[in-house]
């Protein structure tokens, strides 16, 4: 191939692969599957650079039907592998597909190690609520009380909320979408892409066999406008059916649900900062879904890309003890401290 | 012009062949630098050395206390030494804790310093005496020198102007002084050291300084002091040396194989005694572009590395035992993706916790089986602490070669143990250069589990290749294809050449030759740290007329192929080791040998008179 001429631009078909793809008819992760092998052709990198490495559980098959470098590697432990993976390569495209269970339960340590060091790495979380490569225990994220083959009684634990968690262990990048929005669904992802940092994407996805309907109160049609807030950079927290409802700031820092009249207007409202450096404000967006009268917010909680990716700086570190002191002669190494000659 | 020199008569100087020392003091008395500083000074000197530093887990345990023992033990020889000595020629004790933990071990008529200042009743309780030693004739056979350290050490240091706490951390070197007095030893390195050491804080290297000077000229002024020592060089094989403990020699063996094969060194690591060290060293040589990590815990340091090997580079991690046990769900992931990898486990006393920086061969069952179904894992044992050098490069080359994850067994007595290292010349240690694939391997695209027919290894392609974008997982694979398979036959079939290309290592290992008599009426078979006491004593024993070899095993998995045959030559069989029997399980499992153990399980390591004393019992002599 002459340098002048270019290669084809990829195309989703591209990132399709000939396995036979094995989750249950009706699974949230085909659409998300969808999305992704649309989105990777659009983003300029070539396919050999891409990595798709996961954990365990119904969502960490993804790698397998990725036409790219893939690592299905074990329960938990996918943003460590990616991590290893980073250091030694900062130039390649690495995508973590992971689950509720993978993700914030079997392997929680690593996922708030892999965010507090902003390593550079997109992160999938499906998060259904529910074990279903186990045939359905309750999970991290199912909801107090739930009732599942292991709690037949009822849950007792708390649940995590993905988005508050990646935001406390302070993620550069939180965003949330959901399985059958599948333009909000792209879009997001697109936006995690362009991320230097960790990108950390919760995506909400539906079990059909072992726990249908997790999420059935955002995603069915009359609900959508009524129970969720698009989050986007630059405009006011607006949401409802008639779009009469928004977010408004209290004196002591707190939110509360307003509606648009009386003369509340839109200039009363919180307009939707990404890119706060702090990341107090997200936090606070999280927690919306658990009080009462507030939506669920979707979209780009976080996106503040000042801060160095874990990988850079590492490299850079060796790179100027390189510069400063030469490269490494191995003899001299060997001979280094107090030595004597035995004739 | 000839010329009369007046000497003085009351001392003399003995020509020895050899002595063992041993300092010992509280956690914080400095008993490990100064046995460190003594040792440059005898090694730098030209002596044949091996260590045997020992402390406690605590940092600092409760002063004065006898779990608080710190001890630092050195023999040093005009000949070949292959152990730190079985019993002691002088003790250094800092306090009545470290007399009454050590003094069992000094010989009689051995040299005893002890630090007259601490010995009021208040430290003969926490060391739990009722009478004082010093003073209840309990320490008669003993060249008994009960000097006032503090007193002294304060005296000479008076005039600086330092608070009484820190005059009184001055003493270790003022003790220090004394036995470079003792053994007519230069303190040139160690000012140097202290220079060093303490270049910003320029009271404090007058302070020490001073001290050493000090206890050097007590022993030269008082009359108690009648005799002095010198041990000459050894003839060492001519050549550049330096001291070397087990965990520097690690570091230093990785970066070589990293600079061999052309591959970049990353270590994933989480803190861990006795492990740690090997951590602090490699994160010095970013100029030979190792990457350090420390990861959040034991699963994500090996983890992080198998995703580093990955990548391309020339992957480790560091740990101890039951680190060890974090990281066996990861090392059989290691197994099945059939990536390169060195696991370097420094043992230490188990179960769980246990002694964490006492020594132990405990885990070798552990590297053998510690996984979940067959995943077989080569094993590499060092034998002294330079020879960890040594194991490093072996098993980096292994694990490149064979595409398959390798356990090095090291032990806290070798990682923490010194002893002269003839440096080799870098350019002529054998390179090994690793090359990944490039291009596809069949007419149908990249099929990453064909295999190499002579090594049945897989090939290495690292992401960002083109055309060669492949899955690779934890899920059994299709033979060739690498696809996702539950066949039957297959996974008999995959099982059994994971199980095959770890054998087919045994076509490259040297054959096992004992040394010593190549037959005879016993064969000791042993591995890893055991080597210089069983050395010693199989020496000893043939030098009494016994016929003995010894065959110390580098791999341990798999075993020379000539070892089943070797083990015919002798009548009788006995494998000493630091655990309850695990090499002997083997043997016995796989030769059918009525091999005989001798098994030490207390933190420490053999005694050549322990070892001697089973092969006259085997022997009936």
């Amino acid at each position: 191939m002459s340098t002048a001429t270019l290669p084809p631009p990829l195309t989703k078909k591209d990132f399709q692969t000939d396995q036979e793809v094995r989750w249950c008819p009706g699974c949230g992760d085909y659409a998300i599957l969808s999305a992704v092998q649309s989105v990777f052709p659009e983003l300029g990198i070539k396919r050999e650079n891409f990595v798709v490495v996961s954990g365990i559980g119904c969502s960490s098959r993804f790698p397998y039907y990725m036409n790219t470098f893939g690592f299905h590697t074990i329960h938990g432990r996918a943003p460590a592998v990616a991590t290893g993976i980073k250091a030694i390569r900062p130039d390649l495209e690495v995508w973590v597909a992971t689950g509720d269970g993978d993700a914030l339960s079997i392997g929680g340590n690593h996922t708030i190690h892999m965010l507090r060091r902003n390593v550079g790495l997109k992160v999938l979380l499906f998060n259904n609520r529910i074990y279903g490569l186990t045939k359905g225990q309750y999970s991290p994220t199912s909801e107090f009380n739930k009732k599942t083959k292991s709690t037949p009684f009822g849950s007792v634990d708390r649940p995590f909320n993905p988005v508050s968690l990646a935001i406390g262990s302070e993620a550069t990048f939180v965003a949330r979408s959901v399985d059958v929005f599948q333009s909000h669904l792209k879009d997001t992802l697109k936006h995690a892409a362009a991320h230097k940092g960790s990108a950390f994407v919760e995506i909400l996805q539906n079990c059909n066999i072992f726990n249908d309907g997790a999420w059935f109160s955002l995603t069915e049609r009359d609900a959508r406008s009524e129970h969720v807030i698009q989050l986007e950079h630059g405009k006011p927290l607006i949401f409802g059916k008639n779009r009469d409802k928004g977010i408004r700031r209290i004196p002591d820092g707190d939110i509360e649900v307003v509606e648009l009249r009386n003369g509340i207007t839109e200039s009363d409202l919180v307009v939707h900062d990404a890119h706060h450096p702090r990341p107090s404000y997200a936090f606070l967006l999280s927690h919306m879904e658990h009080r009462p009268g507030f939506p669920t917010p979707i979209g780009v909680f976080r996106a503040w890309d000042d801060l160095p990716r874990y990988e850079d700086v590492m490299n850079q570190q060796i790179n100027d003890v390189i510069a400063k002191r030469g490269p490494g002669d191995l003899n001299k190494l060997l001979r280094a401290g107090d030595t004597w000659e035995v004739k | 012009m000839a010329t009369i020199t007046e000497t003085p008569l009351s001392k003399h100087r003995e020509r020895i062949d050899q002595a063992v020392i041993r300092f010992a003091g509280d956690s914080g008395d400095g008993m490990q630098i100064t046995g460190s500083q003594f040792t440059n000074t005898v090694a730098l000197y030209g002596n044949d050395i091996a260590t045997f530093p020992d402390f406690p887990a605590e940092i600092r345990a409760p002063a004065g206390t006898l779990p608080g023992v710190s001890g630092y033990q050195l023999h040093f020889s005009s000949s070949d030494v292959y152990t730190p000595g079985d019993a002691v020629d002088v003790l250094i004790a800092m306090n009545p804790a470290a007399l009454k933990v050590n003094v069992a071990d000094l010989k009689a008529n051995g040299i005893l310093i002890v630090n007259s200042d601490s010995f009021k009743e208040m430290d003969l309780r926490k060391a739990q005496l009722t009478s004082n030693p010093l003073e209840d004739h309990s320490l008669d056979k003993f060249r008994l020198f009960a000097v006032e350290l503090e007193r002294l050490t304060r005296a000479a240091l008076d005039h600086l102007g330092l608070d009484a706490k820190s005059m009184d951390r001055c003493k270790n070197f003022f003790a220090l002084g004394m036995c470079y007095w003792l053994y007519n030893r230069s303190m040139d390195s160690t000012v140097r050291w202290i220079e060093a050491k303490f270049k910003n804080k320029p009271l404090l290297v007058e302070a020490n300084k001073l001290a050493m000077k000090a206890g050097y000229s007590y022993c030269e002024a008082t009359e108690a002091f009648q005799i002095s020592y010198e041990i000459p060089p050894a003839q060492l094989a001519p050549g550049l040396y330096r001291n070397l403990s087990g965990n520097q020699a690690l570091a230093l063996g990785f970066i070589t194989a990293s600079q061999k094969s052309g591959l970049r060194l990353f270590q994933g690591s989480y803190p861990i005694t006795p492990a740690s060290d090997i951590l602090h060293e490699l994160s010095q040589y970013k100029d030979f572009g190792v990457m350090t990590f420390q990861a959040e815990d034991e699963i994500a340091a090996i983890t992080s590395a198998i995703g580093a090997a990955y990548a391309g580079a020339l992957a480790i991690t560091t740990t101890s035992g039951p680190g060890m046990a974090l990281k066996t769900e990861a090392l059989g992931l290691a197994v099945a993706v059939e990536i390169p990898l060195v696991v370097c486990d420094i043992q230490r006393g188990g179960p769980s916790t246990g002694l964490p920086t006492k020594t132990e061969q405990a885990d070798l069952l552990q590297a053998m089986f510690g996984r979940n179904s067959e995943a077989p894992v080569p094993i590499v044992a060092p034998a002294t602490p330079s020879d960890c050098f040594w194991a490093a490069l072996e098993a980096s080359r292994l694990a490149v070669k064979y595409m398959v994850p390798v356990i090095i067994l090291s032990d806290g007595y070798l990682a923490n143990g010194a002893e002269p290292w003839r440096i080799p010349n870098a350019d002529e240690i054998p390179a090994f250069p690793v090359q990944f694939a490039k291009e596809a391997n069949s007419p149908n695209g990249y099929f990453p589990y064909k295999r190499d027919p002579q090594t049945l290894a897989r090939p290495w392609a690292v992401p960002g290749t083109p055309g060669l974008e492949h899955r690779i997982g934890g899920l059994e694979k299709q033979d060739v294809t690498g696809n996702i398979n539950y066949e039957p036959l297959n996974h008999e079939k995959m099982v059994r050449i994971r199980a095959a290309k770890v054998a087919a290592i045994a076509q490259e290992i040297p054959d096992a030759v004992p040394a010593g008599d190549p037959d005879g009426d016993l064969l000791i078979v042993a591995w890893g740290s055991t080597y210089g006491a069983i050395t010693a004593a199989v020496k000893a024993q043939r030098e009494e007329g016994r016929r003995i070899g010894h065959v110390h095993l580098r791999h341990l998995n798999p075993l020379p192929a000539n070892l089943g045959e070797v083990i015919k030559r002798y009548p009788q069989v006995l494998v000493p080791e630091l655990n309850m029997g695990q090499l002997l399980w083997l043997l016995r499992a796989k030769y059918l040998v009525d091999a005989v153990g001798l098994n030490k399980i207390q933190g420490r390591p053999f005694k050549q008179a322990e070892v001697e004393q089973k092969i006259e019992d085997m022997l009936g002599v």
